[in-house]
């Protein structure tokens, strides 16, 4: 039986994870390498690394962590982040990546997936959508969730999931950083409207989280989240027993 | 040496790092000299089988490999690399693989249930089904990281291992000196290279 995915995402800023991380055993630790290893060997499933970098100059910084990592860590992992052209799918596949994740570059540019699915498959292609509820209406917003596009969001995924996505991941901006759950109404429906793996992002306060996430909609793929996991609260082992112990399919 | 064929398929930055992980001296190369050297060779692969047969026949691997594997150097086919070891695939039409292992590649869509999607994307549990050399560091159950749409089919028992999704998948394979994974174990964390620890020791 194939597993809920629990993929813990950190965001990189100049070749170092943003947020002050404190893990009991080891630490303040900055180094993406180390923290990819931390995870690893804790049963990450996968990792989702995110450059949150403006500058030429951290976006090499953002490449050679990515190289040292791939060289290190034998689990997939997927690059967000500042991708606007197929050149950028190159430039991380080289550096060890296994999927690219596309927010903003695939609003600008809607051919975007397309090309890259064909150059890459559709297995490389993540299609990640920042969606918050306007006037009752599911809306993609670009730019970190800053602008709102006005498309409606389950018609915009299922383009990009026809357009050869091979993935979605589905952050719900009225649910992240309220701490009180995934948005399981939104995903619903995103995971009715498509039939490619669909990861929850944004929401999950604690481990019992994921448990409602999983038991609710069996057919969400994995959950992701950051801070929780960053800050301790939640220890990824444990929360793959508690899965198993709920009769959840959890690599452990 | 273990030569990793580079013939413009796929990402092969994982796999190679996989090996310096463990200790092993490996190469990805398009050179035919390389490959006759070499102690172990792996075909590695992603995409569309039509697309990866006819590179590896242009680029003249094709029966470098099928003379290699027939002297007997062990030769490891990874996902798309594994299905290229087969008779046929029938993806997008009828196409020949390289007639090493018997078997049919076919979409996975024909055995599993409705409503499970295609791909098979994640970690899935290896079910034993013979003794292998390649599974001397791992147990029964362990999971393993699969992306896929097809299968290998009708290989009968050069089944080594199947994967339950919705219906038993091959695994992998084995006949003789070559093996052959439907999984990535460069991304199948310590149980993936320990399967490529094994492989570096069959002799």
């Amino acid at each position: 039986m194939i597993t809920k995915r629990i993929i813990p995402c950190l965001d990189v800023r100049n070749g170092r994870v943003v947020k002050g991380i404190n893990f009991e055993n080891l630490g303040d630790v900055d180094s993406p390498v180390k923290l990819a290893e931390y995870y690893s060997r804790c049963g990450a499933d996968e990792l989702v690394f995110y450059d949150i970098t403006a500058s030429s100059d951290g976006r090499k910084l953002f490449t050679d962590i990515l190289c040292e990592t791939a060289k290190r860590v034998f689990i997939p992992l997927t690059v967000g982040g500042g991708i606007n052209t197929v050149e950028d799918f190159d430039r991380v596949l080289k550096c060890g990546a296994d999927k690219v994740s596309v927010n903003s570059g695939a609003i600008k540019n809607p051919s975007l997936v397309g090309e890259a699915a064909k150059l890459y498959g559709d297995q490389c292609v993540v299609i990640s959508a920042d969606v918050k509820r306007v006037n009752g209406v599911f809306t993609v917003f670009a730019k970190g969730g800053r602008e709102n596009t006005g498309l409606e969001a389950i018609e915009w995924i299922k383009r990009c999931v026809g357009n050869g996505a091979g993935e979605v991941v589905l952050n719900s901006i009225d649910t992240d950083g309220v701490k009180k759950g995934f948005d399981l109404e939104m995903l619903d429906k995103v995971c009715n409207a498509v039939s490619v793996p669909v990861i929850a992002s944004g929401g999950a306060g604690c481990a019992e989280d994921f448990i409602t996430l999983f038991k609710t909609l069996p057919k969400v793929d994995a959950g992701l989240a950051a801070s929780i996991f960053h800050f301790g609260e939640v220890n990824i082992r444990d929360l793959k027993t508690l899965m198993a112990e709920n009769g959840i399919p959890a690599r452990l | 040496m273990i030569a990793i064929i580079d013939y413009g398929v796929g990402n092969l930055f994982s796999l190679k790092s996989s090996f310096s992980m463990i200790g092993a001296e490996a190469e990805v190369t398009d050179d035919s000299e390389k490959l006759q050297s070499a102690d172990k060779i792996i075909l590695p692969g992603v995409g569309a089988f039509s697309d990866a047969a006819e590179k590896l026949r242009e680029s003249g691997m094709s029966e470098l490999v099928k003379k290699l594997a027939g002297e007997g150097k062990p030769l490891l086919g990874i996902c798309l690399g594994m299905q290229l070891l087969l008779d046929k695939s029938f993806e997008y039409g009828e196409y020949e693989g390289l007639g090493l292992i018997s078997g049919n590649v076919r979409p996975i869509a024909d055995v599993i249930p409705a409503g499970l999607k295609i791909p098979q994307i994640g970690w899935n549990a290896l079910e034993f089904r013979k003794d292998s050399q390649l599974f001397r560091y791992i147990k029964n159950g362990d999971y393993v990281y699969f992306v896929h749409s097809y299968y290998a089919a009708d290989c009968d028992d050069a089944v080594s291992a199947v994967t339950d999704y919705g219906a038993p998948l091959t695994a992998s394979v084995e006949k003789g000196n070559v093996f052959g994974c439907q999984f990535h174990p460069e991304k199948s964390g310590e149980v993936g290279l320990n399967i490529l620890r094994a492989f570096c020791e069959v002799s």
